[in-house]
């Protein structure tokens, strides 16, 4: 490989990373918001690929992408309420719900989305942030996805929120101790109701960059599994909102080296380098899981990972 | 008797209300619900065409249950049944490219076993993760799905692709001889009876056996079972791999009965569409047989729908997912006593929740699928 294509590729690395990175991001910030709480929402793969398709849709139909993405948190909060008042009810698993949840939620978008695979849709500005630089590459590569830094500080925020603020002290109660939490006389169900929605919100940003930034355009494959991963990231992260940043840009380089070697005209193994954020996270989970006692930082009434 | 008829009328009921929802959904859409659901019906059993398809779609969906069911008696979620059902129609296609197969019907079980053994390695690695390192299961499988259908697509697309196949990536055709025919000259492949079959099989397995008996026991009571000396990661793992087997088989029947050769037609969520059977028949393995011929149905009625009414394919999936979400819903009414839930209902009405509601109630303790 020449110099320029080394350069070539570390850009294309550079900026697949902060493209692909944003929706896990959002997804995993959203995740860790709810099972900070005490719950785990395996659905939000449905309210990622949901929220993906109204925010193509809005912004389709008003004109404006800031539409679309308002329009992506409400249909990611509204599926996620339904997962909150499933597993209201008694005898119901949050799992189980989850898996349904991410059935009904692709079903809904690729049904509700079926016209809108051909038009095209305004989309998020981009942050050029690479003017400094001469090398056409580098420039492309720092055109910075306008809600990214919405989601370092959303980050910073629920970060700050946690340690900081009473709702982050409840939040993090209902999580670790739901009997303490109902001891001091809060209804547990109603917290982890309102973290659960506040998730989806967040989610639906992440599906909002994905078919408003990167890639852009709405079909039936736009997300493949960013939902689930972030359910490992969140894990990974030790739930943390801070380090699902690194986690969430780790990833997305990760997912970013098979369309890099490509465009550097490498293109033997395409499909393999792309299974590479599936096989990260499954190592990163072999790494971090020991059987039997729970992963570092883990609200106590999660159920999973570890019993 | 009271069990029974709510094991059996709580499914009906939410199928029933799941019909009725979406009857609503394509109305606020401007279709005529009432010919929905004739033409739902009628896709699906309306004549022996219909029927033909409807089989035909059930075979693998009673093998993807299978895959979910028999893990999830053992304590397991396992969702990632599509990764074993492609990476069982690979080896199926790939088998004969490697080594020469008897034609006939010995060489087409030998492809099958290739696919089952595939799918069985693929789950039984997820069950591994979670006996030997404590990863959920839910999610390394799903995972693990994702990276099968990436090989599948590396082989199918790299070096087995056929030359020949020009728009769609192909592997080589399977040899006439090696393939699956149609029960007594219909479209309704073998297939189906290999997967009724192995229902029936795997549910006197788990009901009348030792070893189903203790796989019940380690997935109801896994700290009784250490008690009494079950080995129970063992029994997990053979669950995990009789589940993954049945959904690599399902893939291997799909290759051999219908598409002849392993493409990405294999990939159209029949692993994902097993997860539903497997939880409406409550996991029991006989019980998967009618739930998996009715959903079979629905996805057949699909493309008459399509046809008919203008609906999206995915309306398959939408009437899916409200199903799924109606009967885990549906577990809510299953210990309610009449009289006492619309004395609670009254009573959480007139009283707003405050500290010292009693209703409240928590259910993140609850592990495992029951």
């Amino acid at each position: 490989m020449t110099a320029d294509a080394l350069l070539a590729f570390a850009a294309a690395l550079l900026g697949g990373a902060l493209r692909v990175g944003v929706p896990f991001l959002f997804v995993s910030l959203g995740e860790c918001l709810t099972e900070k709480s005490g719950r785990i929402n395996l659905g939000l793969e449905g309210v990622l690929v949901l929220s993906a398709m109204a925010a193509f849709g809005g912004a389709y139909l008003s004109g404006s992408a800031w539409v679309g993405v308002l329009v992506a948190a409400l249909a990611g909060a509204a599926l996620a309420s339904l997962h909150a008042a499933l597993c209201s009810l008694p005898r119901v698993n949050d799992v189980a719900t989850g898996i349904a949840l991410m059935l009904l939620g692709m079903g809904l978008a690729f049904f509700l989305g079926k016209p809108l695979i051909q038009p095209q849709a305004p989309q998020i500005p981009a942050l050029p942030l690479g003017n400094w630089s001469d090398i056409p590459a580098v420039r492309a590569a720092l055109q910075i996805n306008a809600l990214l830094p919405l989601g370092l500080l959303l980050a910073l925020l629920m970060w700050w929120g946690f340690s900081r603020t009473r709702a982050g002290l409840l939040l993090r109660m209902a999580g670790d101790s739901a009997q303490a939490a109902r001891a001091l006389g809060y209804s547990v169900l109603r917290i982890r109701g309102w973290a659960t929605m506040a998730g989806g919100a967040i989610a639906g940003l992440g599906g909002a960059s994905l078919t408003l930034f990167y890639p852009g355009s709405w079909n039936e494959g736009v997300s493949s599994g960013q939902g689930l991963i972030a359910v490992a990231l969140v894990i990974f992260a030790r739930w943390s909102p801070l380090r699902c940043v690194m986690a969430a840009l780790l990833f997305g380089g990760a997912g970013a080296i098979g369309p890099a070697l490509q465009s550097v005209g490498i293109g033997w193994g395409y499909h393999l380098f792309n299974t590479l954020p599936y096989v990260l996270t499954l190592m990163i989970l072999v790494l971090t899981c020991r059987p039997g006692t729970a992963a570092a930082g883990s609200p106590g009434e999660l159920t999973t990972p570890n019993q | 008797m009271r069990q029974t008829l709510l094991d059996v009328g709580l499914p009906l009921l939410a199928i029933a209300a799941a019909l009725l929802l979406f009857g609503g959904f394509v109305a606020a859409g401007g279709v005529d619900p009432l010919q929905m659901w004739l033409l739902l019906f009628k896709g699906a059993f309306g004549d022996w065409f219909s029927w033909q398809n409807t089989l035909q779609r059930a075979a693998p969906l009673m093998l993807t249950a299978l895959c979910v069911a028999l893990p999830a008696r053992a304590g397991l979620v396992i969702i990632g049944g599509e990764g074993a059902l492609v990476l069982g129609g690979l080896a199926c296609a790939a088998l004969p490219l490697f080594m020469p197969l008897p034609p006939g019907t010995a060489g087409l079980a030998m492809a099958c076993v290739a696919g089952a053994l595939a799918g069985a390695m693929w789950i039984a690695l997820a069950g591994a993760l979670r006996e030997y390192r404590g990863i959920n299961e839910t999610i390394s499988s799903l995972l693990l799905a994702y990276v099968a259908i990436g090989l599948f697509k590396h082989w199918v697309e790299g070096p087995l692709r056929d030359p020949a196949s020009l728009n769609k990536p192909s592997t080589p055709a399977l040899a006439e001889s090696l393939r699956m025919g149609g029960i007594a000259g219909s479209d309704v492949h073998w297939g189906l009876v290999v997967g009724a079959v192995l229902c029936v099989l795997l549910g006197f397995l788990l009901r009348a056996t030792i070893w189903g008996f203790a796989i019940r026991v380690v997935g109801g009571n896994p700290r009784a079972a250490q008690l009494v000396g079950l080995p129970a990661s063992r029994l997990v793992l053979l669950a995990c791999a009789l589940g993954g087997a049945c959904a690599g088989l399902a893939g291997a029947i799909e290759v051999a009965a219908v598409h002849t050769a392993a493409n990405a037609s294999l990939i159209v969520g029949y692993g994902y569409a097993g997860i539903l059977v497997s939880f409406i028949a409550r996991h029991n393995p006989v019980a998967v047989i009618p739930v998996a011929i009715l959903f079979g149905g629905f996805g057949a009625a699909g493309s008459l729908l399509q046809r008919r009414l203008g609906l999206p394919d995915a309306s398959v999936l939408v009437l899916q997912g409200i199903a799924f979400v109606l009967i885990l819903a549906s577990e809510a009414l299953r210990d309610v006593n009449g009289k006492r839930f619309w004395q609670s209902f009254w009573h959480r009405l007139i009283t707003p929740a405050g500290p010292a509601s009693r209703v409240a109630i928590d259910n993140s303790g609850v592990s495992g699928v029951r």
